[in-house]
């Protein structure tokens, strides 16, 4: 067992898990939005604000966000995990990969709480 | 035909580099790569590297040639040589000892790792434990690894975390006694492998079935703890 303490869920499993069924949101939120926009070609803003405050939408585009930042995560920390590694950066790695890591928290951070702000904004 | 091979000494060289070598191959034959080693060495005899059974069985000579890893004795000259030309390097990944010859220490570690062998709690019985041939089964396709290395050394994943990630082999070695009837371990040996690099660090990008000198398939097995994992874990 290796331990770690930056990833998303300490378990390998729940990570690979989140990456996947997150993965399931992203696309089928992506392709909602792409036959909406398809079949209602010519939309104006009340429509897409009228679509923006549905319910359903609101708890539909609050879990895109939420996976969007779940997926990022997973994804970013696998990549600086493989990449900011001591073998590429010597001693100084953990620092690297630290701040990497916490570059990218606050980033997605910042896109849920903006996102969340410009969608139930509209 | 020309053959450039990897050359390192570390008392002597303060850097590695490629040595070619002009070697005649007999005309009508397609010898293998340990063939051809062993008419380099005839050259010049200052060349390491590791060889034992000359039949694909010990797993001593795995080494990468032309790109591609494999066992120097079971790969005819037909299969990787282009152009006239063979590049022999050695494993990648593993640090060097001499020329071709590779420590193993990090990949025996991982193998280490996943306790290759049989544990089981209950009373032993008089003779043997039985197996029926259907669990027997389960084990063809895992037990005949001969742990050469190929697969793991093909694997950037392994390259990246060679000391985190269990890698294909020893995964593949990890299902053999997880899906043995004769562990009664399965469950500790699950919760050693539930975290976010020992199996899960695998990307399927499948180099280590394209390269393993034996047929088996690493990527498979690993897809079976997975889901072991995912049933224990759900």
């Amino acid at each position: 067992m290796v331990t770690n303490v930056t990833n998303l869920s300490r378990s390998g499993l729940y990570d690979w898990m989140v990456q996947r069924v997150t993965a399931i949101v992203l696309a089928s939120y992506f392709l909602f939005m792409l036959g909406y926009l398809f079949f209602c070609s010519d939309i104006t803003y009340t429509q897409w604000s009228e679509l923006h405050s549905q319910t359903w939408m609101r708890i539909f585009s609050l879990l895109a966000l939420f996976s969007l930042g779940a997926h990022a995560w997973v994804g970013m920390w696998t990549i600086s995990t493989d990449y900011l590694t001591e073998m590429a950066f010597g001693k100084s790695a953990m620092v690297i990969r630290f701040i990497f890591q916490a570059l990218c928290g606050v980033t997605m951070f910042t896109y849920m709480v903006w996102g969340i702000q410009i969608l139930w904004g509209l | 035909m020309l053959v450039s091979i990897y050359r390192y000494n570390p008392d002597v060289d303060s850097v590695p580099y490629m040595q070619d070598i002009q070697v005649e191959i007999p005309a009508g034959k397609d010898l293998m790569v340990l063939d051809v080693l062993g008419l380099v060495k005839e050259q010049d005899a200052t060349l390491a590297y590791r060889r034992s059974c000359r039949e694909g069985v010990c797993g001593s000579d795995g080494l990468n040639m032309n790109g591609t890893n494999g066992l120097a004795c079971i790969t005819p000259l037909s299969a990787v040589v282009t152009n006239d030309k063979l590049v022999l390097r050695p494993l990648p990944g593993l640090p060097v000892v001499r020329d071709l010859v590779v420590d193993m220490a990090q990949f025996y570690k991982q193998y280490e790792k996943i306790k290759p062998y049989l544990q089981n709690d209950t009373p032993p019985p008089a003779i043997e434990r039985l197996q029926s041939p259907a669990d027997r089964e389960k084990l063809d396709g895992l037990y005949e690894c001969i742990l050469c290395a190929c697969c793991s050394t093909a694997c950037p994943s392994f390259w990246w975390n060679p000391d985190k990630f269990v890698g294909p082999s020893g995964l593949l070695q990890a299902y053999r006694f997880l899906v043995d009837s004769r562990d009664t371990y399965t469950e500790e040996r699950l919760s050693d492998l539930d975290d976010p690099f020992s199996v899960f660090r695998c990307r399927g990008i499948m180099n280590c079935v394209s390269v393993c000198p034996k047929g088996l398939n690493p990527t498979r097995a690993i897809g079976h703890i997975r889901n072991m994992l995912l049933s224990s874990g759900t």
